[in-house]
């Protein structure tokens, strides 16, 4: 079991990857640890990943939010919105 | 009724799936993809979405919709993959007994998917292609238990 990570849109393209999967790095691993490692990890997301929500489990958490084997945790990227 | 994915939106369908013989108002919102985009030309788009997430949220709108709205048929759909000018993204139809909470019930819906779902947007035009990604996603609303009251239409 391991974490597993799913990339959308223009952080698809950037990762050249759409999923991959992490070992979580102990009792205590956050979003925000695992957005940190991967921007380190892979270099093209660099200031990146700071720009998209992250979902765990399909729902939108904080940076602070922890992580756990078997968790998909999601990097949403900025949608269009569009003008009302 | 809520559905994400690559079939086609048909307008007729979703009126049909509304129909309702309480119901004298029938809304119905189509996206549909411009030619043009801050000037620039645009020959198509491709949505992407996270799929399982998408329909998750539409399926929590739909139910937000009910609660706040006195509505009897709902659809809220968006197609995913590659469309062209013309081609609806996004259709959105209630019905309900009378036209004032069909207006309400359908703006509240299109509003809610433009920030609350997760497809993102790849335009094709002049100089090649670009993402659209503009506005943080807004995280789905929380389902409170204890609201009663209906919203106010915005």
């Amino acid at each position: 079991m391991s974490i597993r990570v799913l990339f959308f849109a223009s952080i698809a393209d950037l990762a050249r990857a759409r999923e991959m999967s992490v070992e979580p790095e102990g009792d205590g691993f956050t979003v925000g640890a695992l957005r940190r490692r991967l921007e380190k990890d892979i270099p093209r997301l660099a200031g990146k990943l700071g720009k998209c929500a992250a979902a765990v489990n399909q729902a939108v958490v904080g940076a602070e939010a922890g992580l756990k084997n078997g968790d998909e945790v999601a990097f949403l990227p900025p949608v269009s919105g569009g003008t009302a | 009724m809520t559905r994400v994915g690559p079939e086609p939106i048909s307008a007729e369908a979703a009126l049909r799936a509304v129909a309702d013989p309480a119901c004298g108002g029938v809304a119905v919102f189509l996206g549909v993809v411009r030619d043009a985009d801050a000037g620039r030309k645009v020959t198509a788009i491709e949505y992407e979405a996270y799929p399982d997430m998408a329909r998750g949220v539409l399926d929590g709108i739909e139910r937000d919709l009910r609660k706040a709205h006195p509505v009897k048929g709902v659809v809220l759909e968006h197609r995913t993959g590659r469309l062209a000018v013309g081609e609806a993204s996004v259709v959105v139809a209630v019905s309900s007994p009378h036209r004032a909470e069909a207006f309400a019930a359908c703006r509240e819906g299109i509003e809610r998917i433009k920030a609350e779902l997760p497809v993102w947007k790849k335009e094709f035009g002049r100089g090649g292609a670009v993402w659209k990604e503009e506005k943080a996603l807004r995280p789905a609303r929380r389902r409170r238990k204890t609201r009663v009251s209906p919203r106010k239409a915005r």
